[in-house]
């Protein structure tokens, strides 16, 4: 994809992206060892997810993407995903354990 | 992938790693980037198929997933999780080297990134071999008795269970490092490309391609570091 | 027939270049679909062969030609072969393989030599699959349920998983090549509006294939590792559930139903189209009711484990869910039902194999409706009525589908006319061995017959049922080595074919039969709606005076 956008460096951003990803990785660490019980988990994968989409956004280049077409991609793998785990815990949510 | 060794082609004076079959280089580019994404999708879906094994577990035995999950190395978790970002960062630049006609940046960005991507091989192997000593691969020597759950003391891990984990932590950190290996194949031969000068501003698509899969690669990883070292780990 | 002028030998994809390495290693996709051809039907008439054994052992009550444990391997094998090995890659593989690219008006698939690796996957996959079936074969039934098939069973499961896995991926680089095909290489003017609804549906089965498969490849990694180290994650012993199996496994294969049906919707929407002269009624309905079916259909896989021992709320979920997939598959029956109302209809031998497709496909869709209500299927699970529901389906549907669609595309592929009068033919007895074979089944299961059975002398009362179907198989046999014999017959003794023999819409007409390497001989722009056959049959003023009736015969 070519960039129309070159008048400007993209490195600064990627360098910011760059420290950002570093920095999620120190705090997820930090946020294990607090106890946030019951929120360990989900501060965790939040964490990973803002990691993740910075990559996907900016390293990736979804952000400037021209076409709506790779947007739709990436949210048509993860809508599957979704299905996938979200149907299956309707079984393990509501199963009888004995 | 194109070269210009495939079927015919009929240049006019067309850049050579134009394909027969594509009209122009950007329907090309296009073809091959959205191809790269597609591909991408299926890869979250078969690494989609672990982690909803490892939620039906992690949620019925949490308890041993905590205990299990405290004996893995969490600093060489957390610097593989650094490597692979610095990893990123270096293809980022490999790309935008291509773009803006950087041989020498690309190629030491490119060198970077493979060195990066067999640092990270190389920790997670000290990580497998420390699980080996401790009999922690699940088989017929694994060995989990009498480890405490964390926040319930006078209780231990079943080892059943704690085997669970770890054949989830190998199956799950085993194809990532399989996608890693991969990766670093793709990675040399971008680097012959480019050590031949054949990327331009114009065509590059591989490096983008490329950097793609190895990005993607780095996202997994970005999830995996959370679910399978930082289960419960406060003291 | 009016045929336009029998022309010299051109040259086309066929003659272009000789020789075995001009075969293996191609890169046209119209060559790929013809290696994919000959593998699929070699792997149609081995699974052919286990059904036919399977069916003689069912002609008399007692176990009598065959050992239970053979018998389990026979069922096993014919369903691993027809599933992974002959349905899934039949109407994509070939008939999309060779028409994709030509009907979006590209010169071939976006990537070609990917295309050529997943034949040469797929052939990696059927050699795995048949040294496991020399050397012993598996007994665990299609679906390899843990924890049978990772704790217990002693054959071959392993090898045979990794087949399929192998297959897989080669199914999923077809996908991968239409999807960017579709979204990348139409000509100019074709717009998505304008594509024909195969295209459609291709592009739905594609869905399926990219984001269904990897799933089944991840279950097979774990059995395999199961096998190997006996991790526990599908034994209950160990912690495991080995119903987590039943749902990795069915979110796959309960959407491969689709990726085998989808494709001959997508094949008899263009026979009808072109046998009732009419354009398609409700055309977007029918395009968008393909996504529909491919999006629905990953959301119904539980219904496979009604009696499995899943959550009671989990299985009214997916019962109700799997009511919504019936109402893309019915809006597509009304639609095609609609085309032929009032249309100018052909009973060529193509539009015979619609006409049996859309009857047995509507058996095998409402069948499935008893099945996905919970209270029935309780108690005819693991029956031969569902025996026969996915047997009007797949075969009812899917290979009917298959073989309309090779009728209707053969002319072009071979550029070659098949006798008309035997096509017509081998349609009926197709049809009359089908429902002669299945149709039985429906009423053995609803007596209670279960499946998988080899021994039924305790019940002596089903054996004429049984003997009925085993009967239609036979037929149903002579039926499938018709059409083979014929075709091949065509190849060396056919009549030229003309580039239009139907004078169908769609831009795979308008480039001789068979096409140049590169498919059209200039670069197509389109113009028009897609079944426009009200414009091609309207008496044209330029064009030299074609009958009112264009496909005489």
């Amino acid at each position: 994809m070519p960039e129309h956008s070159s008048t400007k460096s993209p490195l600064k951003g990627y360098f910011a992206v760059w420290i950002a990803l570093l920095a999620g990785t120190g705090l997820t660490v930090y946020a294990a060892t607090l106890d946030l019980a019951p929120y360990n988990a989900a501060v965790a994968l939040a964490i990973a997810t803002i990691k993740a989409t910075l990559v996907a956004l900016f390293f990736m280049h979804v952000w400037r993407a021209s076409e709506k077409l790779t947007k739709l991609v990436v949210i048509a793998a993860l809508f599957f995903l979704l299905l996938l785990l979200g149907l299956t815990m309707t079984d393990y949510a509501t199963r009888l354990w004995s | 992938m194109p070269d210009s060794s495939a079927t015919g082609l009929h240049t006019e004076e067309h850049n050579p790693a134009l394909l027969h079959h594509f009209a122009e280089p950007q329907q090309q580019r296009d073809a091959a980037s959205l191809g790269m994404w597609v591909f991408l999708a299926t890869e979250v879906m078969f690494f989609g198929g672990l982690f909803c094994a490892y939620l039906i577990y992690r949620r019925l035995y949490f308890g041993d997933f905590a205990a299990a999950s405290k004996t893995i190395n969490m600093g060489l978790g957390a610097t593989n999780t650094a490597v692979l970002i610095c990893s990123s960062l270096t293809v980022v630049l490999a790309v935008w080297s291509a773009q803006t006609a950087r041989r020498t940046l690309l190629i030491v960005s490119l060198i970077i990134t493979m060195l990066l991507g067999l640092a990270f091989l190389g920790i997670k192997g000290i990580e497998y071999a420390e699980k080996f000593e401790e009999h922690h691969v699940p088989g017929a020597s694994f060995n989990f008795n009498n480890v405490p759950i964390p926040g319930h003391p006078g209780q231990y891990a079943d080892p059943h269970h704690a085997q669970l984990f770890f054949s989830l932590y190998f199956v799950m950190t085993g194809l990532h490092a399989l996608h890693m290996i991969i990766g670093l194949g793709i990675f040399l031969w971008l680097l012959t490309m480019a050590w031949k000068g054949r990327f331009t501003p114009e065509w590059h698509t591989p490096v983008e391609i490329g950097g793609l899969y190895w990005h993607f690669v780095d996202i997994i990883w970005i999830y995996l570091f959370p679910l399978l070292y930082l289960i419960d780990r406060h003291p | 027939m009016p045929s336009p002028m029998p022309q010299p030998e051109r040259e086309n994809y066929l003659n272009k270049h000789y020789g075995v390495w001009s075969w293996l290693l191609t890169t046209d996709h119209k060559r790929i679909a013809l290696l994919y051809l000959i593998s699929i039907t070699f792997f149609f008439f081995i699974g052919g062969f286990f059904a036919l054994l399977i069916r003689l052992e069912l002609l008399t009550p007692a176990g009598d030609l065959v050992q239970a444990d053979t018998y389990n391997k026979l069922f096993t094998m014919h369903g691993m072969v027809m599933v992974f090995f002959f349905l899934i890659p039949s109407i994509p593989a070939v008939l999309g393989n060779f028409l994709v690219p030509m009907m979006v008006g590209a010169k071939d698939l976006a990537f070609p030599r990917i295309n050529l690796l997943s034949w040469y996957l797929y052939i990696i996959g059927g050699a795995m699959m048949l040294h496991c079936m020399l050397t012993g074969g598996v007994d665990t039934g299609w679906t390899f349920y843990a924890p049978f098939a990772t704790n217990f069973t002693n054959t071959k499961i392993v090898e045979a998983a990794l087949a399929i896995f192998v297959a897989g991926f080669s199914s999923i680089l077809t996908g991968l090549n239409f999807v960017v095909t579709i979204h990348r290489m139409r000509a100019p003017g074709m717009t998505w509006s304008r594509l024909p609804l195969f295209i459609w549906a291709h592009y739905a089965t594609s869905i399926i294939q990219l984001l269904g498969t990897p799933v089944i490849a991840v279950t097979i990694v774990l059995v395999a590792c199961e096998r190997a180290l006996h991790l526990g994650i599908f034994d209950p012993k160990l912690g495991g559930d080995p119903l987590l199996f039943q749902h990795l496994f069915w979110f796959y294969s309960h959407p491969a139903v689709y990726i085998m049906i989808l494709p001959a919707m997508g094949v008899v929407t263009e026979i009808i189209a072109c046998f009732s002269r009419k354009r398609i009624f409700g055309y977007s309905f029918v395009a968008f009711s393909s996504i529909a079916i491919a999006v629905f259909g990953f959301l119904v896989w539980a219904h496979h484990m009604f009696v499995a021992g899943m959550s009671v709320y989990a299985a009214l979920v997916f019962s109700l869910l799997s009511y919504a997939v019936a109402v893309p598959s019915a809006i597509k029956v009304f639609n095609w039902t609609a085309t032929l109302y009032k249309g100018s209809i052909h009973y060529d031998a193509p539009m015979l194999y619609a006409f049996g497709f859309l009857g047995l496909f509507t058996i095998g869709g409402l069948t499935g409706l008893f099945l996905a209500a919970l209270g029935i299927d309780v108690h005819v699970t693991d029956t031969y009525f569902v025996v026969a529901h996915f047997h009007y389906i797949m075969v009812g549907g899917a290979v009917m589908g298959y073989l309309g669609g090779m009728h209707f595309w053969w002319p072009k592929i071979s550029g070659k006319l098949y006798p008309e009068g035997w096509a017509r033919l081998a349609a009926l007895i197709v049809f009359v061995g089908f429902n002669l074979t299945f149709f039985p089944q429906f009423l053995l299961g609803y007596m209670g017959m279960p499946r998988r059975y080899y021994d039924y002398s305790h019940m002596p009362e089903f054996q004429i049922l049984n003997v009925l179907s085993t009967a239609g198989a036979t037929v149903l046999g002579v039926g499938y080595l018709l059409p083979m014999i014929y075709f091949l017959w065509s190849m060396r003794y056919g009549r030229p074919a003309p580039d239009n023999p139907w004078n169908a819409a769609g831009l795979e007409w308008k480039t001789p039969s068979p096409p140049p390497t590169f498919n059209f001989e200039e670069e197509p722009v389109v113009t028009w709606e897609a079944y426009n056959y009200d414009e091609l049959d309207a008496p044209h003023d330029d064009a030299p005076h074609k009958e009112e009736v264009p496909v005489a015969r």
